[in-house]
């Protein structure tokens, strides 16, 4: 296996890694880009559409997408030459028109705990860091970690926040955060060190709906804020 | 409807198969079985497909009352196994009556047994599997570990079951390792000869805080190159990745499916298994081995699962 260059890679140009005995990881670049991110989801949309039958299981992240493969039945280089038609296509493969997705989120009080002391430390008041927080068209770059988490880039630099020094051991599920330079929502109740501002009544992952996740990768996504009233009428449908 | 009743749900039981690929881009891991070799043998003492659901139990075992007759098989770790009280041989297909409870206990070896019923255990698949995830509450059970007083209803018989016993020779090679093979992870290179060498020399100890999303390990600290910043990629199984402070995680079969950490090895598909009998305060090292090898061991594997010795007839009598 050929160990990655370190040199600057053309656009669209992969460098292709083993990560374990079934699964080859196929990088682009090493920056958290748009231009990458298009090319890692050209590439899973290429091999969604015409599925290589070896492959078991595909990991998108911010510029690499994994592949689980079936070892038996081929390896990493024999991949590597099938994945390479697919690469080829990558630069004018056109991008499907992405899906504008709102979530409305009650911001503050028991919902977002983190609020007014981020917002304190920021130099700004709570309703400003709102304004800010629910202002920019984000986009997302994949879904990882757990069931429809969505990774969304495009947090305005002044909300760029440390995470917490000890993790919450529970954040209640539709929970809206902030991590860093990363905002996200938490579709379950889980683990999490991220800085709490406020909540969604939407359901991120729908086990019920023929889509189960409510973002996916690529889609455009705006937050609303809604009053408490708001948050209790969305819950009750 | 009749199938079987849980008495007592022990520490941890979920319905588990091989789990449900290809839902990384949505975020959803695998899942499956912990030990998936234990589960393909019992399944296959049972007259079951590889990947027929059963319950996957941890460290400490449960009771269960059948309500109809059905043939079962227990495998994975010796958690002491009984029927009314009469001990059960393990990797033997056994005839449970209508009426008798099946009881496991704390584990004598392993972290991992299975309760492999023929017909399977029927719940409604979610994303094309029975396989419980926990931390999501979704697929097995209502997405939990069992409880007092559950329900689980059995899929229907087929005509082909025969009793056979797994071949003592094949258990052997089975056998849980103490030594995991590891090929090198995509951030191999982010860690120094001492660093390495700390990785392949030295002895990990299991913690508690081992589950089916990842397995803590204790040892002597792997420092990693700290000038080099790590993008959020996407993780496999058996990933042994590695935080700043130096003691180095698995992530397993309900992993996370991408990570920020640095990844200095990743354990060989055919290794899995023996990860999933690993328990707290349990000492494991680590043995770097190349691709190629990493793939003949797994061929090899299989190959044994496909022999046909791998079954015996047998009579057993309990």
């Amino acid at each position: 296996m050929r160990k990655s260059k370190t040199s600057k890679l053309a656009a669209g140009e992969a460098q292709f890694r083993a990560a374990s005995d079934q699964s080859l990881l196929v990088s682009f670049g090493h920056q958290i880009t748009l231009e990458n991110h298009r090319s890692v989801l050209k590439l899973l949309r290429l091999l969604q559409s015409k599925p290589i039958d070896e492959i078991r299981n595909l990991h998108p992240a911010y510029c690499s997408l994994l592949i689980k493969f079936d070892p038996l039945r081929l390896d990493h280089h024999e991949l590597q030459t099938r994945l390479a038609p697919y690469l080829a296509r990558l630069q004018r493969e056109p991008l499907a028109k992405p899906q504008h997705v709102e979530i409305p989120v009650c911001y503050g009080g028991e919902f977002g705990p983190d609020l007014n002391d981020m917002a304190a430390r920021l130099d700004m008041t709570p309703a400003q860091a709102i304004a800010l927080h629910s202002s920019p068209i984000y986009v997302v770059y994949f879904l990882g970690f757990a069931p429809g988490f969505a990774y969304l880039g495009g947090l305005p630099e002044a909300l760029a926040f440390p995470r917490l020094e000890t993790p919450r051991a529970k954040v209640p599920q539709g929970s809206v955060g902030i991590g860093g330079n990363q905002t996200a929502v938490y579709p379950f109740a889980t683990p999490g060190g991220w800085r709490l501002i406020g909540r969604t009544p939407v359901a991120m992952f729908r086990r019920d709906q023929p889509r189960m996740n409510l973002l996916q990768i690529g889609d455009h996504v705006r937050f609303r804020p809604i009053s408490k009233e708001e948050f209790a009428e969305f819950s009750s449908r | 409807m009749s199938g079987i009743l849980v008495q007592v749900p022990g520490l941890f039981a979920t319905i588990q198969d091989l789990g449900r690929e290809g839902f990384g881009p949505i975020g959803v891991s695998a899942s499956g079985a912990a030990d998936a070799i234990s589960l393909r043998i019992g399944n296959r003492l049972v007259g079951n497909p590889d990947g027929a659901a059963a319950l996957e139990m941890t460290l400490v075992g449960g009771s269960f009352t059948f309500e109809r007759a059905a043939a079962i098989a227990v495998t994975g770790a010796d958690f002491g196994p009984s029927v009314d009280n009469v001990p059960l041989p393990m990797w033997t297909s056994i005839e449970i009556q209508k009426g008798q409870t099946v009881t496991l206990g704390p584990s004598r070896s392993g972290a991992r047994a299975y309760l492999c019923i023929h017909g399977g255990i029927a719940v409604a698949p979610f994303l094309g599997s029975a396989s419980t995830h926990v931390l999501s509450g979704l697929g097995g059970f209502e997405g939990r570990a069992l409880r007092r007083g559950d329900r689980l209803d059995l899929g229907p018989p087929n005509a082909h079951f025969r009793k056979r016993t797994l071949s003592p020779k094949v258990l052997q090679s089975f056998e849980p390792r103490k030594i995991i093979r590891v090929t090198d992870g995509p951030q191999s290179d982010w860690f120094a000869n001492a660093s390495w060498k700390i990785f392949c020399e030295s002895t990990f100890r299991i913690t508690e805080q081992a589950n089916r999303m990842g397995i803590r390990l204790e040892g002597r600290r792997i420092p990693a190159n700290p000038s080099r910043e790590m993008i959020t990629e996407g993780v496999s199984l058996g990933a042994v990745q590695v935080p700043p402070l130096g003691q180095p995680i698995i992530l397993f079969v309900e992993q996370q499916t991408t990570g920020g950490y640095p990844k200095i090895a990743n354990v060989i598909a055919a290794d899995l298994h023996s990860v999933g009998q690993f328990r707290p305060r349990d000492e494991i090292h680590f043995e770097r081995i190349g691709l190629k090898e990493a793939r003949s061991l797994l061929i090899r594997q299989e190959a044994i699962l496909a022999s046909k010795e791998l079954l015996q007839e047998c009579n057993p009598s309990i």
